[in-house]
This record gives structure tokens, sequence and C-alpha cells, in this order.
């Protein structure tokens, strides 16, 4: 086979991709903290940060991070580096597809860049692209063309997205070897199934939801803008429209049918890897395999009935706010199932503490620190208050965006040996996790505090006004200080990573076929006919043997490192 | 990204999977007839076997199962379309005396469009004369054994007609469009127009995919090199048709009476 359609090079592609984002939407994150909290900081080059130009770097990290590295870094980039061998499959079923989709990604980032240099500069309508301001140029710098850029990258994207998605789960369901059962598949492939199912379902949602946008902006509908809609005074009518009945709250019905499942489809592979790794390194089988396989997917389906709970206070009716709101408790069932079953795995189980293991750990204490700020703002009544504050910040970012960023390195740590035959440096490793964790919780704990006091997002400084409210928003600027000087900490941390990265690719110590004693079928020794004989992760009682996916009987022994 | 991902000393999946000639689909030779078994008895059934030798039929199912996905995905497009066509047939707004206006104004639709559906419903018709062709047992196992090619011909005459037909309901489309203009009402006119443009463009460019699809297959059926090949690509493009046309019957029936 051509080597451009190994889906190994597209895996690299994708996560190539990812980390060009990742850096990029960094970088972003750390100009708004330090605007945030020094609004007076004169920047090198740029100088001081208008209130429109925060807004744009909001709008931009958000889509950066959410599409192109939540996205693109779980669900396509990992899938297509080990799910295949994870399955005993030699190639994926649609390599053309598949590699079509990771370009197409590529080239829609290329058209999300491109909006920080035309006229205008970037969007500025937040990642959620609210109508009606996103519907009119009139609405700010940035909600011309760049907003045009914006939505024709958000469609590719979803484009790519789909016929990724399509050609992962053929592939599962296709092309499994001998033996390889349904209850058999890896946790993580059962993850990546169904965030993959997700993806087929919600991403032509959204282009549906972008079409309409679309033809709102540049084709006189009025899908999207309400009746006599003024923007800065200006009545937004264009010649020979009629204005009349839109509604800005389809677009959060459209929209959120998307956008909560995405979420969804960012955290779910980094919970399958969780169970596997953490039953990997405990030498322990996974707590409840079929319960966990049960979870997984309910949680799945579950995350395409909640998108409500995102617009409790847009409009929506009282009634349906009431459903939506059991529905998101709901979710907590499952979750709480999953948490259970990672807690009676690692329990006393002298677990090897290697990196990808306090990764894995890492990823449950954030999930649970996260998560449990969830049924909070899952109730209406108290989301009435807490609905666009920084809580709301510090729950996604949480649950969503750490647990999942914590689930990417547990992945690259635990996979490096198999990606490029050597492993990453254990004690730069243990360093970067433990200055990660710790920061990670020093910059996002304080966003509750910060939101409880009622700090708006998306507000570009909180000092220098009169008033009030003013007052109390300017007490929250100490807190948004230590927050600030916490991210860059955070951000200073990765360089060990990024230096570890570099070190080990260097040095090039090579390990083992099967550094950590895996079971799944990826670390099978070279040539072993591909088969597989039982489920993964039957590790003895003793913790001192386990037998792997791919040998018929041999029971091997666990070499103590 | 360096050239090599994987020093050669650990690689552990080939890179090249075994080349197959020409009428050989990795089967040991076996006719791409629709066989239930591997061949040994009740016991054995192809997905005991390594993929890539599970039946003559394992590309086409893997094939018609991307194809399934791919065509959800795009069902859910229109069911969020349609969506908002019913919320928005029942919304309004309240004016500045407080009365509540909802100003859909139902179209009329062009009769036009009951004859498109017609020419849709013998496209598909014509297409499946088409994909049942590819099968019949007997032709296959002719074409298959390289005795001229039976099938391919046959099937080449019938996906011309569905292409015919096919552009028919394009073009009338189109005068639907015209006639609708030259009555004055346009896209931009109403929340009802809105949708009715939305939803039959967004079906034609569908459409045209298809006809692209069907070109493709019609090209394959001439240059194709195993019948396998030329199976999958007439058997997905029809079935893609077919889908398209029931989404027409669908998308129809709402605009003609859900307005």
């Amino acid at each position: 086979m051509n080597r451009w359609l190994h889906h190994r090079f597209v895996g690299f592609g994708y996560l190539a991709i990812a980390a060009v984002a990742v850096v990029v939407g960094t970088f972003l994150s750390l100009v708004m903290r330090i605007h945030l909290a020094w609004p007076e900081y004169v920047f090198p080059v740029h100088g001081i940060i208008k209130p429109e130009e925060y807004l744009a770097l909001v709008t931009m990290h958000g889509t950066m991070m959410l599409f192109f590295v939540m996205t693109v870094a779980p669900l396509s980039a990992f899938s297509n580096l080990i799910l295949p061998a994870q399955i005993g499959a030699t190639r994926m079923s649609f390599p053309r597809l598949n590699l079509f989709a990771m370009l197409l990604t590529g080239f829609s980032f290329l058209v999300l860049c491109a909006a920080f240099v035309v006229p205008g500069g970037a969007p500025i309508g937040g990642w959620t692209a609210y109508p009606p301001l996103s519907v009119s140029a009139l609405a700010g710098p940035g909600q011309g063309l760049g907003m045009d850029l914006w939505l024709a990258s958000i469609a590719l994207f979803g484009i790519a997205s789909t016929a990724g998605a399509v050609n992962t789960l053929t592939t599962i369901v296709k092309r499994r070897c001998p033996g390889m059962s349904w209850t058999r598949l890896p946790l993580t492939v059962w993850a990546w199934l169904t965030a993959n199912m997700l993806a087929v379902i919600a991403f032509s949602v959204l282009l549906a939801a972008l079409v309409l946008l679309f033809c709102d902006r540049h084709l006189d509908t009025t899908f999207f803008i309400p009746t006599t809609d003024l923007i800065n005074g200006v009545q937004v009518v264009s010649p020979g429209a009629h204005r009349g009945s839109g509604s800005p709250l389809l677009w959060l019905h459209l929209f959120w049918f998307f956008g909560h499942p995405e979420v969804y489809i960012a955290i779910l592979p980094g919970m399958g890897l969780t169970s596997m790794v953490l039953a990997n390194f405990a030498h322990r089988r996974v707590f409840g395999y079929r319960i966990m396989i049960a979870t997984t997917v309910l949680i799945g389906m579950l995350g395409i009935l909640v998108w409500g709970h995102h617009m409790f206070v847009a409009g929506l009716n009282p009634f349906a706010g009431a459903l939506f709101s059991v529905s998101s408790l709901a979710i907590a069932l499952p979750s709480s199932a999953k948490v259970l079953s990672w807690l009676a795995t690692s329990w006393r189980s002298r677990m090897r503490l290697d990196t990808p293991a306090l990764f894995a750990l890492g990823f449950v204490s954030l999930f649970i620190a996260g998560g449990l700020t969830g049924p909070i703002l899952a109730q209406p009544i108290l989301d009435e208050f807490l609905h666009n504050t920084f809580f709301v910040v510090a729950h996604f970012h949480l649950i969503m965006a750490l647990a999942g960023v914590f689930g990417l390195f547990c992945a690259t740590y635990y996979w490096f040996p198999l990606l490029f035959g050597t492993k990453l440096n254990e004690g730069l490793g243990k360093w970067h996790f433990w200055l990660t964790i710790l920061f990670a919780y020093s910059t996002f704990l304080p966003m509750h505090l910060t939101g409880i006091a009622g700090e708006p997002r998306h507000y570009a400084q909180l000092n220098g006004m009169a008033g009030p409210a003013a007052t109390l928003l300017a007490a929250t600027l100490p807190l948004q200080r230590h927050v600030s000087s916490s991210a860059i900490a955070l951000a200073t941390a990765q360089l060990l990573f990024l230096f570890n990265l570099i070190w080990t690719l260097k040095r090039r110590i090579p390990a083992g076929t099967n550094p950590w004693n895996a079971t799944t079928m990826e670390w099978a020794p070279p040539l072993t006919p591909v088969r597989t004989f039982r489920g993964p992760c039957e590790y003895s009682d003793d913790g001192q043997s386990f037998r792997p996916q791919w040998s018929e009987d041999a029971l091997q022994s666990i070499e103590r490192e | 990204m360096p050239t090599i991902l994987t020093p050669p000393e650990i690689r552990r999946h080939a890179e090249e999977e075994h080349h197959l000639g020409e009428n050989d689909n990795g089967n040991g030779r076996r006719p791409p007839t629709d066989k239930k078994t591997g061949g040994n008895g009740d016991g054995d059934n192809w997905d005991a076997r390594p993929q890539g030798r599970r039946g003559p039929r394992e590309r086409l199912k893997q094939a018609r199962i991307g194809l399934f996905l791919a065509v959800a995905a795009d069902a859910m497009f229109f069911i969020a379309l349609v969506g908002a066509f019913f919320v928005q047939r029942v919304s309004g707004h309240f004016d500045a005396y407080n009365r509540y206006i909802n100003e859909w104004l139902p179209i009329t639709l062009p009769s036009i469009l009951w004859i498109n559906t017609a020419m849709l419903f013998l496209s598909s018709v014509t297409a499946e004369i088409a994909r049942q062709g590819m099968f019949h047992e007997h032709d296959a196992l002719e074409e298959w054994i390289g005795l001229g090619r039976p099938i391919s011909k046959r099937a080449g005459l019938w996906l011309g007609a569905t292409l015919f037909f096919g552009a028919l309901f394009l073009a009338g489309q189109f005068a639907a469009w015209q006639q609708l203009s030259l009555q004055h009402v346009y896209a931009s006119d109403n929340p009802s127009s809105h949708y009715f443009y939305l939803i039959t463009i967004a079906h034609a460019i569908h459409l045209a995919i298809g006809i692209g699809a069907l070109l493709t297959a019609m090209m394959i059926l001439r240059k194709g090199r195993s019948l396998l090949t030329r199976q999958v690509w007439v058997d997905c493009s029809v079935w893609y048709w077919h889908a398209m046309g029931l989404l027409w019957v669908g998308l129809f029936l709402l605009l003609e009476f859900g307005q």
C-alpha cells in the first residue's frame, strides 16, 4: 500500500495538526489571561489588547482547542495510530477516505487561521457563534470576512470528521481479526466507536446550522434574525429582505445538538484509555468490564439528549428545561459507575506508578473534580445565576479540556514505545505530571469562586469602571491574577514534556515489544499470527502473571522493572 | 515528522498487503457469487478467517456499511433542516401592539414537481435493474472467468438510462425554480420560501453528487479491472441513488402537504 494511505501516516498527520493547534490555542489563552489580569500591559509588537481583540482571542482559543485539539487528537489521531492494531486489522476499511479526511482537516485549520489576517481580523462571536450578532457584519470587526472564514472552516471540519468517522466505524465493524468478539474489544475501541457514532450523528446537524447561518448572512433569509433586530442602533435589514420571524433560539437548538455530543467526543476516548491503563498498571482485570462497555455507550446516547441544558436562560420553554435537567442529571449515573470502576480497579492494587498510570489517575481526579459541578449546572435554577459566569468556564475546563488533555498525555506516554520504539524518560515524565496537575488545579479551581462571585465570561476587563456592579467585578481581580500566574506556570511546565520528547527521540534507547506488560493486541510481538483468544486485561489474581490477548495459552510472568 | 516512524526492528504489522492479481480476490480464486460459508460445511463461516480472506463479498459488505453510515449522517443533515422547518412554521413574534404575528405564508408548489418525482422514481427503477444485474450468478461467472463482459455492458446501459432520468429531474427542478421566480416568489420572501429553496437546492446538490457517483461507476464499468470493483461501485452508487430518491419523496410530501 502507498505509504500515504497507511493509517499510521494519517494518524501522525492528525497529531501534527493537533500539535500546531494546541500551541497556537495555548498562546492565545495566555495573551487573554495576561490582559485580563494586567489590562494595562503593553504587549510587544502588538500593544494593548482592545476589547474586541480580546473577544477574538476567546473565540479562536475555543474553536481551536475544541475542534482542532480535543476532537482531532483523541478521536482521529490516536484512533488512526492505535485502533487497527488493537482490533488486529492490518489496514483501515477506506484508506483513501481516511487520508482525504486528514488533509481536509488540515486545510480547514488553515482556513481558520486565515481569519487572523483578513481585514477586520478574527470573529468575535465566541466558539458558539450565537446569532443575531453572528448574522451581521455590523456586530463588530471580524464578524464580516473573519466570520465567513470561521463558518467555512467549521463546515469543512465537520465534513472531514464525518468522513473519518465513517471509515473508523466500518473498520471496527468489519475488520476485527478472528476471535475479536464485541465483548473482547478493548474499552478504548468501545470509546472510539461511541465517539465516532456521535460524530456521524452530530456533525451533520452542525453543518445544517452553518448553512442556515450562511444563508442569513448572505442570501437575505431570516432563519435566526428576529423582528426589528437592532445592532449598534442600526436595524439589520438587507435591501429587499423580508425581515421577521427568525429566532436565535433555533440556532441554539441546532448548535447544541451538535455541541454537547462534541464535548463527549472529546472525553470518551480518554475514559476508555483510563480504564485500560489503570487495569494494566494495577495488573488487575477491569472492574465490571461489560458494565463499563454499557456505560460508555449509555453516556454517548444520553449525550445526544441533553443539549437543552445550555439554553436554560436563553428563553427555552421551562417545561423543556425540566426535562433537559433530568436527562443531564441522568448522565451522572453512568459517569459515577465509571469512576467507581476506576477506583475499584486501582483499590489496594499496589499500582506501578509509571507516568501513564499517573496521568490516568490524574484523569480520574480531574473527572471527579470537574464532574461534580455538572449536576450543579444541570439545575435550571442554579444555572440562572451561574450561566455564563467563570463557574461554567471552570467546570468545562476541568472536565473536558484538562481531563481530555490528561487522557492525551496518558496516551502519548503509554503508546510512545509502540510508535517510536523507545520510552519517554520516566523522571521527567513524573515531574511533568506533578507540575501539570498542581498548576491545573491552581488555575481552574479559583475560577469557581470568581464565578460564584458573579464574574461573567468574555469580559475583557474587570476594573476601571464605575458603579456598585463594577466594584463587585473588580473584587475578583486578585484571584484572576493568581489564575493568570498559574496559567503561565502551567504552560511553562509543558516545556518539560517538549524537552522530554526531543531528548528521548535523540537517544532512542530501545524499549521491548511490550514494556508495560500490556495485554491488548497492539503490543503483540512481531510475526505473531493475528488472532484473539480472550478479552483484554487478564491478569492473574496475585498480579504476577498475565495472559495476553494474542497468545493461546501462554501465561506470561510480569518482570519487575 | 521523521520519515521512519517506527524503527524496522519493532515493526509489528506488515505495511504491504499481499498484492492480488486480476480476478483474484484472495479467496482462492472464487467467483464473486453469494455463498454463505467458506465452503467447508456448516461450521465454517467467513468471519473466522483473516480479514481480506472473508469471501468474495467482503469488500462489498464493507462498502455498504460505509455508505450506510454516510447516508445516516446525511439524513441527520436533512432531519435538522426539517426540524427547523417545523419550528419556524409555528413560531412568530409580538408586534408593537402586543399582537402575536405569524408570518408563515405557504407557497403553492409548481405542479411540475409531481412529474419530477415520477422521473426520479423511474430512474431508481432503472438503477435497481442495473444493480441486480451485476449479481446474476451465471453471467457473473462468465465475466469473472473472462468470457466477455455481458454484465458490465448491460449495467452500463441501464445506468445510462438512470442518468438520463436523473438529469431530467434536475432540469425539472430548475424549471420549477424558474416558474416560481416568474411568479415573484423568491427565496428571501418568506420563511416558507426560505425552506422551499433551501431544501430543494440542498437535495439537488446531493443528487448532483449522485450523478457524479453514477458517472464514476460507469467509468469503472469500462476501466475497472476486477468484477468485484465494478460490483462495489455500481452497488453503492445505486444504493446512494435510492436513498436520495426516498429522501426526495419525504421532502416533497413535506413541502406539498406540510406547509
